[in-house]
This record gives C-alpha cells, structure tokens and sequence, in this order.
C-alpha cells in the first residue's frame, strides 16, 4: 500500500470534517428539540395532534433519506416563485440548509420514537407513587417520569447520533463536500477508490469511536446502577 | 409427406444452428459503459433504455469492428474505475481525452469534438458577456486573455459544473479565485440548479447546453460568453479503452477513422447535434 498517498488523501479529507460534524451535531440538536415535542403530541389526549405527529413519522421513517434531500432541494427548487413570495427562498436556495433541514426532520421522527418509547417504559406505579407523594405536572416529569425514560432511551438514542453521523455523507449528492464528497473529488482526480474510501472510512471510524465512548459514559454516569445489574453474574463466585 | 415435413425440420435445425456457431464463433463480445445522463451524447428515453448519439454511433463502430456489443450505464464518477476493475471494456460517454485521463486509460482517435463554456439565464446580467471562439492548444494567450476579461463579470458568482470533468479542472484553474464554484453528479442536476436560480452560470460543453435549452428546464437558459476548446479541456471525445486491450484500439480506431471519412459522424452528429462535430484534424 501507498502510504504517501494515504496520507495526503487523509490531509485533503480532514479539511471536510468540521463541515460532517457541523452538520450531524446541529441536525441531532435542533431534531433532538421536535423529537421531544413530536413525542409529546403522540401522547396528547387531543386526537388531531397525536394523528399529525404519527402522519409525520410515519412520512419520515418510512423514505429514504437520501430520497428526502433530493426532495428538499432539487424538488422544492422547482417551486422558486411561491417560495419567493413566502419571503423563505433564501432558505432554500442554500444547500447546507436544505441538508440540514433532510437531517434534522430525519432524525426527529426517529428520535420521536425513541422519546415515546422511554417514557412508556417508565412503570405506572412509580407515577402512582409519586402522585400520592403529592407530585404532579412539571414536578412529576421532572423528578420522576423524564430521569427514567432518559436512563431507558440513551442506549437507543446513541445509536440514532451514530447513525446521523454516517447519514451526512449523503449530502455530498447537493454538492455540499463534507468528507465523503471530497473523497469522491480526490478520486476523480487520482481514479484509487479502494486508497482514498479506506481513509474516508478511518475517519468516520475514528469520530464514531469517540461518540461511542462519550455516549458509553454518559450512560454510565445517568444509570450507574443499570450499568452495574445488566453485566451477568459470575456463578462461580457465589457458590463458594 | 411425412419425409418432407422432416426434411424440413431437419433443414430448419440445421441453418439455426449454423446461424448461431456463425454469431458466437466470429463476432467478440465487447461491453460499452456510458453514463446515460448527458443529453443528446448519451440518455435515458421515456421507454427507459438508452439512447443517443454515442448509442447509434457505438452499433454503427461495432458493426464496423464486427463486435457483438453491449451497452450499460455507469454513473459518471466511477466511469474510469470500473473499466479498470473490468466490469466492461470500454467507455462512450461524451469522454474527453485528457493528458491526465491518458496515464491510466487508453483512448482511440477522437469521434467528435466541440466547444465548451457558460450558460445563464437569459435574464442574467452574464447574458451580456462577450462571445468569441478560443483554442486552448492552438493560442493559449488569446484564451487566456479572454478569460481575464470575464473574471471582473464572474466575481463572486456561483458557478455550476459536473465534477470529475474538464470542464471542472478548467473553471477551477481560472475561476476559482473569483467566483464559487459548486459540484454535481450530473449536468441534469446543475440545470435544475440554474432553472432554480440557486447558480448564475453552469459551465460545460455546448452541446449538452443546447439539449438543455430545447427541454422546458431550459427554456429561458442560453450560452453566453465565448466558446473554449482544446488543451485542457481535452483533445475531443473519444472511446476509452483499458491500456493493455491494444487490440481494442486498433479495432475501434480503424472503425472510428472510416466513420469519419465516409460521413457517417457527420451525419449523425447533425442528426444529435445540429451541427457537424466530426473532429477536425
């Protein structure tokens, strides 16, 4: 193997890093905020909110993402005018926040789902308990209800942030060049895709390693316990 | 009757087979990559199939060269490495031959060659910009100086073009420095762009331009500004070929050169094109 080569494509292919990352944290943030809400919706005792909210997931997790960009930006450009009008082509016309936009409803859908699924974990006696405490509303949720669904969705929802991660690199198909379009850039000039996809590669590795890692201790510093209960027990010890 | 109606079963097999030892003995099969997404060279009809210049041209050179071909599409970026990773033999896709293209594949002589430059919006102030024919082999200097006098207009435009091309290493040599210059897939994605008015200017060969303009995406683009050819933005398109398959080149140059000198390019490239892109030597 090339090794200078490996090491100038992996000089060219940090440069896109900070724009991947850009992407995938303000996407998870801002997708992380309607996720909460859409879950909340879900849950809501008015039936029209909670049907738009699952009309939207079921929109959003059923499509592709990549379908969702192409649909964001080659397809909402073709309704400039009415756009103009509204005074929101600015928005649009802007590759990075078509991407963002395909990013961030993406990942709120799923999100939505993880949300709901970690506070329907949370055991109805424990709610019953903590009302006959006298706890309710903002009290409830914040003491009761949202540490235990938060310990219940982290494991899930660290897989969402790493999958987010990789699905930035479907945004070089609107020209943004992130890591993965300067990777087919170098290979359009060099024609090594084995070289220069190794290193693209490494380096998505490398930055997923990292958010594996700080999810794994945020887990363990909200759920010491769990952390704990969940490894098996070595038999042997307990019987001597 | 009974002896004729064998006889004639008889007769029927045989000519069948020979016609079929005749077909597969004699006649190489070659498979043809073309990109499929760059009107009128090479695209895809409402029927789904291939269709083109480079698609009537490539049955008329196999035809010539006695090749049983094949055509496949192949997105534009991984064009050459797939013919290097033999997942085909040989590419007809609009390809121009480039000194860089030159060190890992090989090339027959050119089948057409053509201008290249901008396209706007006719309401565009860049639809003001001077015309002009340059050649960047024969005068580099008139080229180049026209292309100084268009930097002033281009600053700080956007400028679309398909990358892995040409025409991309062309506008970042020269435009870089003044204006944006954004990547794409395909040329059918930087039109929509331009429709959209996300781009003030693609930059490409005026062939592709002009099928653009009769589309409806098109319908208020035009080409501005002068036309560019030669050197770097390549020796004209031509059919690429693995280095080690020389016997390919031999094949295809021969059918290439009598298509040229019986008129058959010029014909279908007026057919295509409008105009005659037979390669001048």
């Amino acid at each position: 193997m090339d090794f200078t080569f490996l090491y100038t494509s992996f000089l060219r292919l940090i440069v896109g890093i900070p724009l991947t990352l850009q992407l995938a944290f303000s996407s998870i943030g801002l997708g992380l905020v309607l996720a909460i809400l859409l879950a909340a919706m879900m849950r809501s005792r008015l039936l029209p909110l909670a049907w738009i909210a699952d009309g939207f997931v079921f929109v959003f997790r059923g499509t592709p993402l990549l379908v969702q960009v192409f649909l964001i930006y080659y397809g909402l450009g073709q309704f400039r005018p009415y756009l103009d009008e509204m005074g929101v082509w600015w928005f649009f016309r802007s590759p990075y926040y078509c991407a963002l936009l395909a990013l961030l409803l993406n990942t709120a859908a799923y999100g939505a789902e993880i949300v709901r699924g970690g506070l329907q974990s949370v055991p109805h006696g424990q709610i019953e308990a903590a009302r006959a405490f006298g706890m309710s509303g903002f009290t409830l949720y914040r003491r009761i209800i949202a540490p235990i669904a938060l310990r219940q969705a982290l494991p899930a929802y660290g897989n969402e942030i790493i999958l987010m991660i990789k699905a930035t690199s479907l945004v070089s198909t609107i020209t943004l060049m992130e890591v993965t379009g300067l990777a087919h850039k170098i290979i359009s000039e060099t024609f090594r895709a084995f070289e220069v996809f190794f290193v693209a590669g490494a380096i998505y590795l490398a930055i997923n390693f990292t958010v594996t890692r700080l999810i794994a201790l945020a887990e363990h510093w909200i759920a010491p316990d769990l952390d704990q209960a969940s490894r098996p027990i070595e038999v042997g010890k307990l019987s001597h | 009757m009974k002896f004729a109606k064998l006889a004639l079963v008889a007769s029927a097999v045989l000519v069948l087979g020979l016609a079929a030892t005749d077909a597969s003995a004699q006649m190489r099969k070659v498979k043809i990559a073309t990109e499929g997404a760059y009107a009128p060279w090479n695209f895809v009809n409402s029927q789904g199939k291939l269709e083109g210049f480079e698609l009537e041209l490539g049955a008329e050179l196999c035809k010539r060269a006695k090749f049983d071909c094949e055509f496949v599409a192949q997105d534009w970026d991984g064009i050459i490495p797939s013919l290097q990773a033999k997942k085909y033999d040989a590419i007809m896709a609009g390809m121009n031959i480039t000194p860089r293209r030159l060190e890992t594949i090989n090339f027959t002589t050119a089948y057409a060659a053509g201008a290249h430059g901008f396209m706007v919006l006719k309401s565009s102030p860049l639809a003001k910009m001077p015309g002009g024919e340059y050649n960047l082999t024969k005068d580099l200097a008139a080229a180049e100086k026209a292309i100084n006098e268009l930097k002033p207009m281009l600053k700080g435009k956007i400028l679309g073009v398909q990358g892995s091309t040409t025409n991309l290493a062309w506008a970042e040599k020269y435009f870089k420095d003044v204006a944006e210059i954004r990547e794409y897939k395909t040329t059918e994605q930087h039109d929509l762009d331009l429709a959209a008015g996300r781009l003030d200017a693609t930059v490409g060969a005026h062939s592709a331009a002009k099928a653009t303009m009769e589309t409806a995406t098109g319908k208020d683009m035009m080409i501005a500004g002068p036309g560019f050819s030669g050197g770097m933005l390549g020796l004209g398109v031509a059919v690429g070929l693995r280095k080690e398959d020389a016997d390919l080149k031999t094949a295809f140059d021969d059918a290439v050169k009598s298509a040229i000198d019986d008129g058959t390019i010029k014909k279908l490239s007026e057919k295509w094109f409008k105009v005659d892109m037979t390669p001048k030597s």
